[in-house]
């Protein structure tokens, strides 16, 4: 038992060493990335926030992050609340079409989508990657909301309409604050998985499109810069800051349903 | 209908139209272009007419020749004629300076054709150029998904192995698939103790434990694979302690190698195995195998009997979902990986982006596309409820 034991430690350290390992190497003052660095510096985070190229990245991916929110989060909450609501023949297939971008590879979507996307213009801009990310988030925004709202009570909408809510007070007041922790869990989700994403990118943008990944991608063929080292840690400290985003609105959303349990026991 | 229902399917269709119009449609259009051969038809018009009324025997009459040189001598844009090039030296290789060598001798060329095309090339006196061009004047071809297989048609018709130089992609069939297996079985060997260890902690340690999971998930496969590829590199952190250590006297090359590709796929694909085996372990009570040692089990029969069947569907769930992810794996691979160690991926992206060859991204794309449904149905019937994928 003793020896699983320092086996499974040994396997979580295997887990985060690569990720502890590069913040050491990304305040090195050397020009190679290796341990023990002759000293420490910030020059290779100067070198990220004065270099034009990764400036630009890093405001491309914001973009195309946020608008990939705000549109997957949209699309992604109506289509589970309409498929909560709907009773109809072929909400299976619906659902499962609804569903394709999470098992479809990436690099058959990516091929793909270059393809019909050049077809209509879409490619080398912007506005394609935003449609892409879409396709590819919004289906985990359908996974989360509809689970939380599968959850809700629905004798709570009939006791606000009973007692003389319009639907869209009864939707604002009491549906949007017990599913908003799905929600938002899901627009987290969107957003990470627009800023993750670079397999799409690589087929869908030019130099002018470089989002952050793709920047990255880019520098790792060229020539391994320390800047890269930086960029990571760049982007870590972001996934870990939606992490702490997604736990607490976790954490909220079962705070918000244990009255609810506690009633139920009494 | 009731009202309810229309509401909702009203709230459903914009998604549903952008997956359809934007995911459906385009992969639709790479399933039939794995089959599309318009090249012939669409360059050589009136070439395909003649070469239809050709019985396919011995060489084809004057008609047929005439027919080749007017579609030559008329002007057509280069990108017509470029697909025709590119499509007939993918079948045959010579047939690019073949055909433009023809296109740009055809306005000088003088009746009969069927002698002054000869005497320009002695190949087009040969028929089997002629029977290439005519199997593939018909709008459908199976030349890609066969090629995706190491086979080929003659112009004859039967089908038959591609020259063993040539034969690339039962290999890259087979090494996408010993690679993924191999991921999986080390995410097993890896995961299960660590799945066990986290259900045993509870309070603090359990979080923090978790967290050691959580946190490489959350983090981006990219970033992962880069951290990999710093780490291993000639002159990273691993080669230097390993110096240090006086283990070796010269760095050793990890990066660009099979056990790179191995580590760093393990690493990035590790938590979609812990995450659902620890949810079922979670939820095994204890006291079954306190019953079987009490009922005189031996630890190893407690582990064999009673334990590891109860953790089964989350082995196989797991599993299922790394094996699944990794046979489709593109930048793991591509960034720490060499040229003998790249996937089924790093080829559709190859064909698309490099070597323009649509076909062929499309046929290797349809068979990763069967083989991921494959997983997906044996993984369906595993477990009903599956529904998280992959990010990145």
């Amino acid at each position: 038992m003793r020896a699983i034991r320092i086996f499974a430690v040994l396997v979580l350290v295997f887990l985060v060493s690569p990720i502890v390992v590069i913040f050491p190497l990304s305040f090195s003052s050397g020009e190679v990335l290796t341990l023990p660095t002759p000293g420490w510096s910030l020059r290779w985070y100067e070198d990220f926030f004065y270099s034009s190229r990764w400036l630009e990245a890093t405001k491309n991916s914001f973009i195309v992050g946020t608008i990939t929110m705000v549109l997957a989060t949209a699309l992604g909450t109506f289509a589970a609340l309409g498929l909560n609501m709907a009773q109809f023949r072929g909400k299976k297939l619906v659902l499962a079409i609804l569903s394709l971008p999470m098992v479809v590879p990436v690099i058959v979507a990516a091929s793909s989508m270059y393809v019909a996307f050049s077809a209509m213009g879409l490619t080398n801009s912007l506005t394609g990657l935003i449609i892409a990310h879409t396709i590819v988030a919004a289906p985990y925004v359908v996974i989360t909301v509809l689970a939380s709202v599968q959850t809700l009570d629905m004798t709570l909408v009939r006791a606000a309409l009973s007692l003389g809510a319009t639907p869209a007070q009864a939707f604002r007041e009491v549906v949007l604050p017990l599913i908003l922790p799905g929600v938002i869990a899901g627009a987290v989700f969107a957003f990470a998985t627009s800023f993750d994403e670079l397999v799409i990118a690589i087929f869908l943008t030019g130099p002018d499109q470089f989002t952050l990944p793709r920047q990255m991608f880019a520098g790792l063929r060229e020539m391994l810069s320390p800047t890269i080292a930086a960029a990571a840690v760049i982007m870590i400290t972001l996934s870990l800051v939606l992490l702490v985003i997604t736990e607490s609105a976790r954490v909220y959303a079962t705070r918000l349903n244990k009255p609810n349990r506690q009633q139920d026991a009494r | 209908m009731d009202r309810n229902s229309r509401l909702g399917i009203l709230l459903i269709a914009p998604l549903l139209l952008l997956m359809l119009v934007g995911f459906v449609l385009p992969i639709g259009a790479t399933a039939f272009k794995a089959f599309a051969n318009p090249e012939v038809s669409a360059a050589l018009p009136r070439t395909t007419v003649a070469l239809d009324r050709w019985t396919g025997e011995g060489m084809p009459d004057e008609a047929v020749f005439a027919a080749f040189v007017e579609d030559l001598q008329s002007p057509q844009d280069n990108r017509t004629f470029g697909a025709l090039i590119r499509r007939m030296n993918f079948e045959q290789s010579g047939m690019r300076s073949r055909l433009s060598g023809a296109r740009r001798a055809a306005p000088d060329l003088e009746a009969p054709y069927s002698v002054s095309l000869i005497e320009l090339d002695p190949a087009w006196g040969t028929p089997d150029i002629w029977q290439l061009l005519r199997t593939h004047s018909n709008p459908y071809t199976a030349t890609y998904m066969l090629r995706s297989m190491d086979l080929r048609i003659e112009p004859a018709g039967n089908i038959v192995a591609v020259d063993p130089n040539m034969a690339v992609f039962r290999e890259l069939f087979v090494r996408t698939f010993v690679i993924s297996i191999w991921v999986t079985v080390f995410a097993v060997l890896l995961g299960y103790p660590t799945a066990w260890y986290l259900s045993t902690l509870s309070g603090r340690a359990e979080s923090f434990a978790l967290l050691c999971v959580l946190v490489p998930f959350w983090i981006s496969i990219l970033v992962r694979s880069t951290a990999w590829f710093i780490i291993l590199q000639r002159e990273g952190p691993i080669n230097a302690a390993l110096l240090f250590a006086g283990l070796i006297d010269t760095p050793q090359a990890i990066i660009f190698t099979r056990s790179a590709v191995y580590i760093a796929m393990v690493h990035v694909l590790l938590p979609f195995l812990i995450l659902p085996l620890l949810s079922v372990m979670k939820r095994i009570r204890p006291e079954y195998v306190r019953a079987a040692a009490s009922l005189g089990a031996r630890p190893w029969q407690q582990f064999l009997l009673v334990y590891l069947p109860m953790t089964m569907p989350g082995v196989a769930a797991g599993a299922l979902m790394v094996l699944m992810l990794s046979v489709g794996f593109y930048i793991t691979p591509v960034l720490v990986g060499g040229l003998q160690d790249q996937m089924v991926s790093y080829y559709i992206a190859y064909f698309t982006n490099t070597s323009i060859n649509l076909g062929m991204a499309a046929a290797l794309s349809l068979l990763l596309l069967l083989l991921t449904g494959l997983l997906v149905a044996v993984a369906s019937r595993f477990m009903p409820g599956l529904s998280t994928g992959p990010r990145g």
